[in-house]
């Protein structure tokens, strides 16, 4: 990674999307907390509204390219910011979506500057600010090399699968930077997260799913879709060894607690792996309290996993 | 021996035969499975460019039927009726009542975009998932799906205030669709997190979903918002030959206040 990406990441505009303002608090209390700890400047986006999630598009997609560039707009034309980081897969997504059809879809530009105009605003331009996930954030600005320098206590070995989802590597002609050689992220066999928790001293074990879909589209719509699919990925990470999932989304996240649940629940399907925010890991690594991080805000009980490892 | 996609002929028009000798060849038993032939002449020559007309469909045309979709699907696994090539083959072909036998499973595609991310020729199947679903709800064939209301719901709140508050929408999804807020499921993730959390957090809890976040200034975006999704929808029912008249549902989706 070159220097000028960790200067240029130094001081990022944060958008924490809704759900980090609702079920996925823990992820923006350990986002912050890390962030801090690491002496990373994080600026929230003024005003924010969603980007749409998965929900928006299906109503009509240029409806989530104008709610997408209006953050990055923000960012770029009333902050000054060229850098904004989401932790959400989802908003991670729609903002690189957004990006990539302003970029090569006239009839995309052409509405969203009507709608901006029509809302008094200043219609975002493609190439404005570079979006980024906080995987890629810490992974550049610090690096695995940093943080190992940083580490107090450290993970422990601990026996971790990392779950990326889907919308951090789908689709991929939106996420040109990745498969793009040496040092970048695969959108196949995705490793940034793989790469910062080993750092920290994870041990991670082999995962195949690591990019498989948890149905969170239709959590509550179809749920007993979204509960096989969740229940698959639970049990080929314990198949793994695994005694945690780090996820680095908050729909992932709750999906996979959500239907843990359900799964013993509705289906008698009991599974015994945590689940639990890479932030949170790094956090704990770094010598944060279990508080600090949101540990209690956790569904599963993962505080009681990590200190009987002595992690925690 | 085993017929390729067997699910996807009609039970009816697969004949099994305990004993048959074909040309003197006893072909009884395993090898006694035969496809009867039959004739279609219902098309709709128009499937196609209806499909092309809705958000999502537009590069279906594109498809040379590798099946690389339905290799890589997410729903296909769980369920093999769900054929994303099979449906896109369908429409290019204008066979419409074949493909209206799935009509109550095409909406259950979990939009994960493993099926574009394998498709050689950039069809982008995901969206003529959706395309397709719409399709089925604006012609009447199906009745709003689960998944649509629950669309419908979250996009409302987003249009109406810049940000959405999760509990607000699990409650009107919840009750849009009658279903009881009282899941087993549902109590026993309360259960579980009400062990550990703190006062403040409960505190905080409750704060949001009293006062709901909101954007400040969002009363334009709103306006050109709802004006922009009228017009879309309109077009797309012109499209499809449907009379522009928004019934409720869709007033609701655009949030157009009812007359
Ligand atoms: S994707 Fe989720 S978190 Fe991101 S802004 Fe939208 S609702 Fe909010
Ligand atoms: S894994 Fe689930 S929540 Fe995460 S991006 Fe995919 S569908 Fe969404
Ligand atoms: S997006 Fe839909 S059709 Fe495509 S692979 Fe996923 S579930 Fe299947
Ligand atoms: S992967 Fe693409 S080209 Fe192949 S069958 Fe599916 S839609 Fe058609």
């Amino acid at each position: 990674m070159s220097d000028s990406k960790a200067d240029k990441y130094r001081k990022v505009a944060y958008y924490p999307g809704c759900a980090l303002e609702g079920t996925g608090h823990a992820y923006d209390r350990s986002t912050r907390q890390v962030g801090k700890a690491l002496g990373l400047d994080l600026v929230e986006v003024r005003n924010w509204n969603c980007c749409g999630a998965m929900e928006a598009k299906n109503i009509d997609p240029k409806v989530q390219t104008y709610l997408s560039s209006r953050v990055m707009s923000i960012a770029a034309n009333e902050m000054g910011m060229d850098v904004v980081m989401a932790p959400c897969n989802g908003c991670y997504h729609n903002l690189k979506k957004a990006e990539y059809d302003l970029a090569h879809d006239a009839d995309s530009a052409q509405v969203v500057g009507r709608l901006a105009e029509k809302a008094g605003e200043t219609a975002y331009r493609a190439g404005q600010v570079e979006t980024i996930h906080a995987l890629e954030w810490i992974k550049s600005a610090i690096g695995e090399q940093g943080l190992r320098e940083r580490i107090r206590g450290g993970l422990k070995g601990l026996r971790v699968a990392n779950y990326y989802g889907c919308m951090y590597t789908r689709p991929r002609h939106i996420f040109p930077e990745k498969d793009a050689g040496p040092g970048s992220e695969s959108t196949a066999k995705p490793h940034f997260m793989d790469d910062l928790l080993a750092a920290a001293g994870a041990q991670n074990v082999e995962f195949a799913l690591k990019t498989a879909c948890c149905g969170g589209a239709h959590t509550l719509s179809d749920s007993d879709m979204s509960t096989r699919l969740v229940l698959n990925i639970l049990q080929a990470a314990e198949a793994a060894g695994a005694e945690v999932i780090a996820t680095e989304c908050p729909t992932c996240h709750s999906g996979l607690e959500m239907h843990q649940v359900r799964a013993e629940k509705r289906f008698g399907k009991k599974t015994q792996v945590k689940i639990v925010y890479f932030t949170q890991l790094l956090g704990i690594a770094l010598g944060l309290s279990p508080r600090k991080v949101g540990l209690h805000e956790n569904v599963s009980d993962v505080f009681a996993a990590l200190q009987s490892r002595g992690v925690a | 021996m085993p017929i390729h996609e067997k699910s996807l002929i009609r039970p009816e028009n697969l004949k099994t035969h305990e004993q048959l000798v074909v040309d003197g060849v006893d072909v009884s038993g395993h090898w006694s499975t035969f496809i009867q032939s039959r004739v279609v002449t219902d098309y709709n020559e128009a499937l196609q460019e209806e499909i092309a007309a809705l958000p999502g469909g537009e590069h279906i045309h594109r498809c040379w039927q590798c099946g690389s979709c339905t290799n890589a699907c997410t729903v296909n696994a769980v369920n093999p009726d769900f054929n994303p090539r099979y449906w896109i083959y369908l429409v290019r072909m204008g066979m419409e009542s074949e493909l209206l036998r799935d009509k109550d499973i095409i909406w259950q595609c979990v939009s994960c975009n493993k099926c574009t991310y394998a498709c050689p020729r950039d069809v982008v199947p995901e969206g003529v998932m959706k395309a397709l679903s719409h399709w089925l709800e604006l012609k009447g064939h199906t009745r709003k799906s689960p998944s649509m209301i629950f669309d419908e719901v979250f996009t409302e709140q987003v249009i109406q205030r810049g940000r959405i508050e999760e509990g607000r929408i699990i409650q009107r999804f919840f009750r849009r669709t009658g279903q009881a807020l009282g899941q087993d499921w549902l109590i026993e993730m309360g259960r579980r997190l009400l062990r550990r959390l703190p006062l403040g957090m409960l505190t905080r809890l409750g704060l949001a979903s009293v006062r709901a976040p909101r954007t400040h200034g969002w009363a334009r975006s709103r306006e050109a918002l709802r004006e922009y999704v009228a017009e879309e929808h309109a077009r797309q029912r012109r499209a499809l030959g449907l009379s522009e008249l928004i019934e409720g549902a869709q007033r609701d989706a655009a949030g157009i206040p009812h007359a």
